[in-house]
């Protein structure tokens, strides 16, 4: 397996039933592997099958050797209505306080949760899992809730982003997104 | 009754005791509502009402009823349970209708159920002390390793499942510590005012803090003025303790209007 992070064969997978599949690739470490396709395509059913939370009905998702660290930006991010963490606090969580967050981030670090807007708050967790030490990085429609300006700073982000060891999977059905940031794409069929 | 006589042990004992609780119950109370099952405290101290109970029915010692009772329903809420607040509700109405049930028909009943209604502080003693400083000693000494890990689970809660873990042991250690506070309070305070002291301080701290742990440290702050001042008038007007701590709660509660992060 060597360098290979996960290596996903004729997965077909879902919930009741199937809903996506069969899909095929491989991530490798120093790469950003784009998972396209549109909306209802089942990609977000494929990366939840990579960690267990959806019914693998045939095929096979094989990780690479040793341990590898994984971190998981959800869709859509647990946000309650009072939450009274830091930025800070939050990143500290993911190991991710230790590198030096995006400019964009930096001055909200101090805030609560619930004093970030939405797309701030998606590029903080976005971050989270980016700034941490995980060797596997799984990010589903990494650019929900973003304007554009956070949009352009989470491009930046992920083009600026470690990659040395380390393999980032990005699930998006906005493909000039996975076109700008990857460096391979998967297309999933409807 | 004046001050003076706090300082009788058949007082002192009892106070130091609800201290105790003042200090665990939104320990535990601020975690659970991060994780948006707080009417768990409400459900636990029923099922541990209910253990009352069934203790005096069958004659067995009350408290250690009440403690089983109480760890039996979170650890099969943990295992079969789902999570949130639906299982919760269904504790505490299956306990409340075995604890009255057995109230209207046993010898005790009438007499428990009053003091579960009311709180019977003043009749807790040593034993309730020991049990009171060993959770204590458990809840802070798990601190540093339980709550960082809630705190992932809640807000990044694939991040178990996708590293190998989907059934974390925190998960069971923070139910069964929630429980076991929750018995104490409940046979302490009485039922309805160890969901309060659970309940409100964390609910105002969540509204004025920022930060984990000052969240933490202002909702023991503000559950300690509370009890402070429902103990003092309880014990100034001879009034129950549970009704008046829940009043003195409530009271405090106003200010979260006025919040301002």
């Amino acid at each position: 397996m060597n360098d290979v992070l996960l290596d996903v064969e004729a997965l077909v997978a879902g919930y009741r039933d199937p809903v996506v599949g069969p899909v095929s690739f491989r991530l490798h470490r120093g790469e950003i592997l784009g998972l396209a396709g549109p909306n209802g395509s089942g990609k977000s059913t494929v990366l939840r099958a990579l960690i267990g939370r959806a019914r693998i009905f045939s095929g096979q998702v094989r990780r690479g050797d040793g341990p590898i660290a994984t971190a998981v930006q959800a869709q859509r991010p647990v946000r309650l209505a009072e939450m009274p963490i830091t930025g800070r606090e939050y990143l500290r969580l993911m190991d991710a306080a230790r590198q030096a967050p995006p400019p964009q981030l930096a001055g909200l670090l101090d805030l609560r949760l619930d004093q970030l807007s939405g797309g701030q708050f998606q590029l903080l967790h976005v971050w989270a899992c980016l700034g941490s030490p995980a060797d596997l990085v799984l990010l589903d429609e990494p650019d929900n809730n973003m304007d554009p300006k956070a949009r352009a700073t989470l491009i930046d982000v992920l083009h600026g982003t470690r990659l040395a060891g380390r393999g980032v999977l990005v699930v998006s059905h906005e493909h000039d997104l996975v076109e700008t940031v990857c460096t391979r794409i998967v297309e999933v069929a409807a | 009754m004046s001050f003076a006589d706090l300082l009788q042990p058949m007082f002192l004992l009892p106070f130091v005791n609800g201290l105790l609780l003042a200090i665990l119950l939104p320990l535990v109370g601020a975690h659970v509502r991060l994780r948006e099952e707080w009417l768990a405290s409400l459900g636990l101290a029923q099922a541990a009402a209910a253990g009352v109970m069934v203790g005096a029915f069958w004659n067995a010692p009350i408290a250690v009823v009440a403690l089983v009772a109480a760890v039996a329903a979170a650890l099969f809420k943990s295992f079969f349970g789902p999570r949130g607040n639906e299982s919760y509700a269904l504790m505490l109405l299956l306990g409340w209708t075995v604890a009255l049930l057995l109230a209207a028909n046993s010898a005790h009943g009438d007499d428990l159920g009053h003091a579960l209604t009311e709180g019977q502080l003043y009749f807790t003693g040593t034993r309730h002390l020991q049990a009171l400083v060993a959770v204590g000693l458990v809840q802070f000494g798990l601190l540093p390793w339980l709550a960082p890990r809630l705190l992932l689970a809640r807000f990044f809660p694939d991040h178990f499942a996708a590293n190998g873990r989907p059934n974390p042991h925190h998960e069971i250690v923070f139910d069964v510590l929630v429980a076991v506070t929750l018995a104490l309070a409940a046979t302490a305070f009485g039922v309805m005012a160890a969901f309060a002291v659970v309940f409100l301080p964390p609910w105002i701290a969540f509204r004025f803090a920022r930060g984990w742990f000052r969240t933490i440290a202002l909702g023991i702050g503000i559950s300690l003025a509370g009890y402070l001042a429902a103990f003092a008038l309880a014990f100034r007007f001879d009034q129950p303790i549970g009704p008046v701590i829940v009043g003195v709660l409530l009271a405090l509660a106003l200010s979260r209007a006025f919040a301002r992060y």
